[in-house]
């Protein structure tokens, strides 16, 4: 087997649900020995989250939690008590990072916040995800996605005018949190073992998405040097390119996404076959983008190309003129694409409890250290043995803890 | 403190967004990440939409691509795009025109002093250029490559154009998103994909040093933009693979919860409230006064009131329109209700958190002088994580470059400059 990336790497995991889980996902994924921490009981409260297979909700079978604990090992602790507490330190004494997810000040509280720990281990990388980061004002508030968006991101320039701004899909702003901080807790893993030093990383989902390239880096600076505020506009309108056509239009079996105004426009005329009327030398100036008179007539050819067309067929025929475009494709559609499937973008995982399912696979492919799955999400509590007993705990140890309630 | 980056040489051949803010992440950690450019070729959409734009087309776009300083290009536009500065912190920027040899050699010498090439270019781009992975290990041995095509360097899509908004309607996202009552027309560009591929190529950089440190090899990372945004989908993909279901958009509303996005007093003001169980409806209803409206029948149960989520967002509604959206937000999150306030471009630079927070720096350019601009989007203990200098202008390293760096000497560095290889205004023919 190739060697993976990360494979000189241990991380110690009590994170939960979305952000935290993706984090410790990337790193477990590229090969880091990731031990996750869950309650004994519950567990990780992803797992009662859905999709359930069939819709029958199972805490070994659930989407979201099967999707973000890939390659991982869990073990149950109940940091609530001395004995569990105890354990925790030990393993955090042999590992190189611990990301955590809790409210801040949760950890503190149970004698593992990052000055106890750097303590028995003073080359640990210690991460910390919470809503609104572990100093300031809102540090104790409570948040969810559309929140940390609205609070930080560009949700105010997302939508129509007429109505309310609307968020992203899904949660995605929760795994762009996750991904930073599996970005900054690796670049801190790499400083301390240079030189033998950890530190403490303290990630706001609120603040990762202030920094986003997502738009909203750039609309404040926008806002820095002119003072101008950002509302919501109309798709084609903040293209980038100007003119049209720019943005969502109707085609044969659903909608296509175009950006063909202004000096791409010589490249959409291409694409429909160079229609007569529209092949004059005044259709590429400035002004033309700017004529509805013009606009219209185009749109004339326009609209019934892209109806005759499927958006497949559009696809293909747009990008061999060089349009900057594609379809809007369901999950049905993204998942049966063959050109996705020949790549090998998904990976089948087969799951003791919950069956074998396509799972998103790997984001980014490495020539000499490739990411794979090991392991499918592990059931909960499944490595508890398996872990003690590497830290030098006998079998009977292992037993009284157990009854003990400690695991 | 030193950075965990520090002694980290990047090349970086990165263009829009998603290449260059995978580079400013990298920069953040103390890499010392150089932007090869060329005055002879204007990148596509990064430094600008076109090299030397009018008054009138500068004061016709919107403000993320216009709203340069006094909406004014002045003389070199591409050094004052907030498209551009927004990410070009802590970069160095070196020019060289790659398609005559002279160019070519430059670049190889850079390769041979270099530890990582980052580049988010149509596939045949490096091709047209001669750049080979092959070949630049053969100069560089432990060499890291980077490519971030849009979704990948083979098949029939790796030349396809697009920007982040195509990927994200590829991968599903455009139709995850927006209003449930509206068709996907009605709604905003975004480029969650360009966020997602650079933190993603970041992270995959780091993996690739982290191999290199101990094997001693180098190796060739290829991250297709649709494949690494695509988890971030995964409740909706795994809804497909267990029940064959493509989902459609839930518009601002939350898979379990109460949620919803509500008008406050004021024009265009809003606010984002999360009520996940009953706990948090009875300490909503207190702060809001145990109002009659929330006792009607309809709204007994957590189960009852997600059946009757549109009456209860209009009763909500009702219930803020009348107030401050900051007054809202702090007065539910001091009953412990999660709510925020939906804070414009004004409201970041004025809100107490992010100034607690110092979210802003101030740092400086010389063609449009002081500002606050975004820090990196993470605090560490020990590193010195900040703005170490401001967005970079085009060619201003080049003596840094070439005559500490690949030590050549003024008269060679002058030769380059009356070739149009070195410079810092692009070249007359350029759009």
């Amino acid at each position: 087997m190739a060697p993976m990336a990360l494979s000189n790497i241990r991380v110690l995991d009590f994170t939960q649900t979305i952000a935290g889980p993706y984090c410790t996902k990337l790193l477990a994924d590229y090969g880091a020995d990731v031990i996750k921490v869950e309650r004994p009981g519950t567990g990780d409260g992803a797992r009662s989250l859905g999709p359930f297979p069939k819709d029958e909700p199972h805490p070994e079978k659930s989407g979201t939690f099967l999707h973000l604990n890939t390659n991982k090992r869990s073990i149950t602790l109940d940091l609530k008590t001395a004995q569990g507490q105890q354990l925790a330190r030990e393993l955090a004494s042999q590992v190189d990072a611990v990301v955590e997810s809790f409210r801040p000040g949760t950890m503190d509280q149970f004698g593992l916040g990052y000055d106890a720990l750097s303590e028995v281990n003073p080359a640990l990388t210690y991460t910390s995800l919470s809503n609104f980061g572990q100093t300031g004002p809102y540090r104790d508030w409570r948040g969810s996605e559309v929140i940390f968006y609205g609070m930080g991101g560009e949700l105010f320039s997302t939508g129509v005018a007429e109505k309310e701004p609307v968020k992203l899909g899904g949660t995605v702003g929760l795994y762009q949190a996750g991904v930073m901080a599996a970005f900054a807790t690796l670049g801190a893993v790499l400083g301390s073992k240079a030189d033998g030093s950890g530190q403490h990383i303290d990630i706001s989902l609120m603040e990762v998405q202030t920094g986003s390239i997502d738009r909203r880096m750039s609309m404040l600076m926008a806002y820095q040097y002119n003072g101008e505020i950002t509302e919501r506009v109309p798709m084609g309108e903040a293209s980038g390119a100007g003119g049209y056509p720019a943005g969502v239009y109707p085609c044969e079996d659903g909608f296509f996404q175009i950006t063909g105004g202004g000096k791409y426009f010589e490249r959409v005329r291409n694409m429909m076959g160079n229609p007569e009327e529209l092949s004059g030398e005044e259709w590429l100036s400035p002004a033309a983008q700017a004529d509805e008179d013009m606009q219209g007539l185009f749109e004339a050819y326009f609209y019934p190309w892209l109806l005759d067309r499927s958006k497949h067929e559009a696809w293909s025929q747009a990008q061999a003129s060089r349009v900057l475009c594609g379809p809007l494709n369901t999950m049905a559609d993204y998942l049966n694409d063959e050109t996705f499937r020949g790549r090998g973008a998904f990976e089948e995982v087969d799951h003791p409890v919950a069956g074998s399912f396509t799972y998103p696979g790997r984001p980014f492919m490495m020539d000499a250290s490739p990411w794979s799955i090991r392991r499918p999400a592990p059931l909960l509590g499944q490595h508890t043995e398996e872990v003690l007993t590497e830290l030098g705990m006998s079998n009977s140890e292992v037993e009284s803890l157990r009854s003990e309630g400690a695991i | 403190m030193s950075l965990p980056l520090e002694g980290v040489r990047v090349m970086d051949m990165t263009v829009v967004w998603a290449g260059p803010y995978c580079t400013t992440l990298l920069a953040d950690l103390g890499a010392e990440v150089i932007r090869v450019e060329s005055i002879q070729v204007f990148g596509p959409s990064t430094r600008g939409s076109i090299a030397r734009p009018s008054k009138e087309m500068v004061a016709s776009l919107p403000p993320f691509i216009g709203g340069m300083p006094d909406r004014d290009p002045a003389d070199r536009p591409w050094n004052r795009h907030p498209l551009f500065n927004a990410h070009a912190r802590n970069k160095r920027s070196m020019t060289v025109d790659l398609l005559r040899p002279e160019g070519k050699e430059i670049f190889n010498r850079l390769v041979a002093i270099s530890d990582v090439l980052i580049e988010n270019n149509p596939t045949e781009t490096m091709t047209k250029l001669g750049i080979s992975y092959d070949e630049l290990r053969e100069i560089n041995p432990g060499f890291i490559m980077l490519r971030m095509p849009a979704y990948g360097n083979n098949g029939p899509y790796q030349n396809h154009r697009s920007l982040g908004i195509h990927i994200e309607g590829v991968i599903g996202h455009s139709l995850l998103r927006g209003y449930p009552d509206l068709e996907p027309t009605a709604n905003t560009q975004v480029y969650m994909a360009d966020a997602a591929a650079g933190v993603g190529g970041a992270f995959a950089v780091l993996c690739a040093l982290n191999h290199r440190r101990q094997t001693g090899e180098g190796q060739l990372v290829e991250l297709s933009q649709a494949e690494n945004a695509a988890p971030y989908l995964g409740q909706a993909f795994m809804d497909y693979t267990m029940n064959g279901r493509s989902q459609s958009t839930s518009g601002n509303r939350h898979p379990t919860a109460l949620q919803g996005v509500y008008p406050c007093l004021g024009e265009d003001e809003w606010v984002a409230i999360t009520i996940f169980d009953d706990r948090d409806w009875e300490l909503f209803c207190e702060a809001a006064g145990n109002p009659e409206w929330a006792q009607r029948e309809e709204l007994a149960t957590h189960e009852s009131r997600r059946e009757h989520h549109d009456l209860l967002d209009s009763l909500i509604g009702e219930w803020t329109r009348g107030r401050d959206k900051r007054e809202v937000m702090s007065l539910l999150q001091s009953h412990g209700v999660a709510a925020g306030a939906v804070m414009n471009q004004r409201d970041a630079f004025e809100d107490p958190h992010l100034l607690a927070r110092a979210m802003f720096e101030q740092a400086t350019q010389e063609d449009v002088g002081t500002h606050l601009y975004p820090r990196a989007p993470f605090k560490m203990s020990r590193s010195d994580v900040r703005i170490r200098r401001g967005p970079v202008t085009l060619g201003q390293d080049n003596e840094y470059v070439y005559k500490t760096l690949l030590e050549l000497s003024d008269e060679e560095y002058d030769e380059l400059v009356s070739a149009g290889h070195i410079g810092t205004e692009y070249a007359e023919h350029v759009e």
